[in-house]
């Protein structure tokens, strides 16, 4: 499907983590070229049941708007470093923006 | 004082009475919670409010009594992982990572049991050295570095240790003992007297809630003790007793009273559940918190509360009569 007019097709990229690395997520996003990002509290449950700092902080879900470059380079960075011990998902979503050159 | 008066002023002071008040929420399932918000504010107000303290008290002390217990102190907990690392491997069949996690628990301390053996010292009316806030900081940071040596050694695998000390040094625990210390040094009895209707006359009413709240943490994870296994369990008992002993003989040996000695011996006796996992799930990210956490919080921790205080207390009778 063509984007609505003005509009441009971008990937948006979500990531859920445990508190321990969110903060580590957050400058790993933005070094892999990301220009900025969302996060918000999130709370749930999945596959890990134990977490180290369980009362210390919520998870972190975090959403950041970025070229299908920069998508596929944090979720491979995420499959590499993280997802192995820590309790993290990530998946992208095709998004359509106004003004594009805000998230290149 | 016969030892069932000693378990009996321990558990019956309002403090560890809350804490088994938290324990009994979990198990009725009671919709009581402490805001997370809440819960941090009190644990920045008891930790800024025993540095300051300990800093006054520092000041207020005569000479340099201090250097040589907190220089054994440090030794001590830096020491700890060289057989509680072996004990988990051997004895208790644990992986290489899983010993170290563990190790660096037992090696590291817990700021709230150190409050309840203060509390358990006034109640009793023995007096203990004012400068022992000092040692609870210095005592965090050794035996979680040695236990991550101790792993990088035997597995040859690099964790990464300046970012570790980094993160228990500037994790709020022992940055706000150790900022206190300075507030309590530099404002010295005068600046004490300013803060004192904050930081000291509320401070066991702040301490009732907290433990309220960490009885609750620690009963959720009971049901973790399957998964342990049995050697963890008994190691979680035991091992405290183990270490209450030495540290005690420790502070007999530099020269500090009884309620001192005591306290030594709870701080060694204790495990660390806030600043070591936060740094183990970083540097040992393999190892299973299942493990650690359940131990030091779930095991060891209410142990040393309930039991564990009054019998270090007993035990001390035997270096000093």
């Amino acid at each position: 499907m063509e984007p609505l007019p003005g509009m441009e097709k971008l990937k948006r990229v979500t990531i859920v983590a445990e508190s321990v690395v969110s903060e580590r997520i957050q400058e790993d996003v933005l070094r892999l070229g990301a220009k900025g990002y969302t996060t918000t509290h999130a709370e749930g449950r999945g596959s890990r049941g134990v977490r180290a700092s369980e009362w210390e902080g919520h998870n972190v879900k975090l959403e950041t708007i970025v070229t299908p470059e920069v998508a596929g380079k944090i979720l491979k960075y995420m499959e590499d470093k993280y997802f192995q011990h820590f309790a993290v998902i990530a998946y992208t979503i095709d998004v359509e923006v106004i003004r594009a050159k805000k998230y290149r | 004082m016969s030892a069932l008066d000693l378990v009996q002023l321990n558990l019956l002071s309002p403090p560890i009475l809350c804490f088994l008040l938290g324990i009994l929420a979990t198990l009725v399932k009671s919709d009581l919670r402490i805001p997370e918000s809440i819960y941090q504010a009190l644990s920045i107000y008891l930790l800024l409010s025993i540095g300051i303290k300990g800093g006054a008290a520092i000041m207020a002390s005569e000479g340099s009594a201090f250097l040589l217990p907190m220089g054994v102190a440090v030794l001590l907990t830096g020491l700890m992982p060289l057989w509680t690392y072996p004990v988990l491997r051997y004895l208790g069949r644990l992986s290489v990572v899983d010993a170290g996690a563990v190790a660096a628990h037992y090696a590291s301390v817990s700021v709230v049991t150190f409050l309840a053996a203060t509390t358990f010292l006034q109640a009793l009316g023995e007096p203990y050295e004012g400068f022992l806030p000092a040692l609870v900081a210095l005592m965090e940071v050794p035996g979680i570095v040695v236990a991550l040596l101790l792993v990088q050694r035997i597995s040859g695998k690099s964790a990464p240790l300046l970012d570790s000390v980094k993160t228990v040094l500037a994790g709020k625990s022992v940055f706000l003992l150790l900022g206190g210390l300075l507030v309590g040094i530099i404002g010295g009895e005068r600046g004490l007297l300013k803060v004192e209707p904050f930081f000291v006359a509320p401070f066991y009413g702040v301490l009732c809630i907290f433990l309220l709240e960490m009885g609750m943490v620690a009963s959720r994870r009971f049901e973790d003790f399957g998964k342990v296994g049995p050697f963890l369990v008994v190691f979680g008992f035991l091992m405290p007793i183990i270490h209450a002993l030495i540290g005690i003989y420790a502070g007999f040996l530099c020269g500090m009273t009884r309620g001192g000695s005591f306290v030594l011996g709870t701080l060694v006796a204790s495990a660390s559940y806030i600043a070591a996992p936060a740094t183990i799930r970083l540097a040992l990210p393999e190892a299973n918190p299942g493990y650690y956490l359940t131990a030091a919080l779930a095991i060891t921790f209410p142990f040393n509360l309930t039991i564990g205080i009054p019998l270090y207390y007993a035990l001390s009778g035997l270096f000093f009569s």
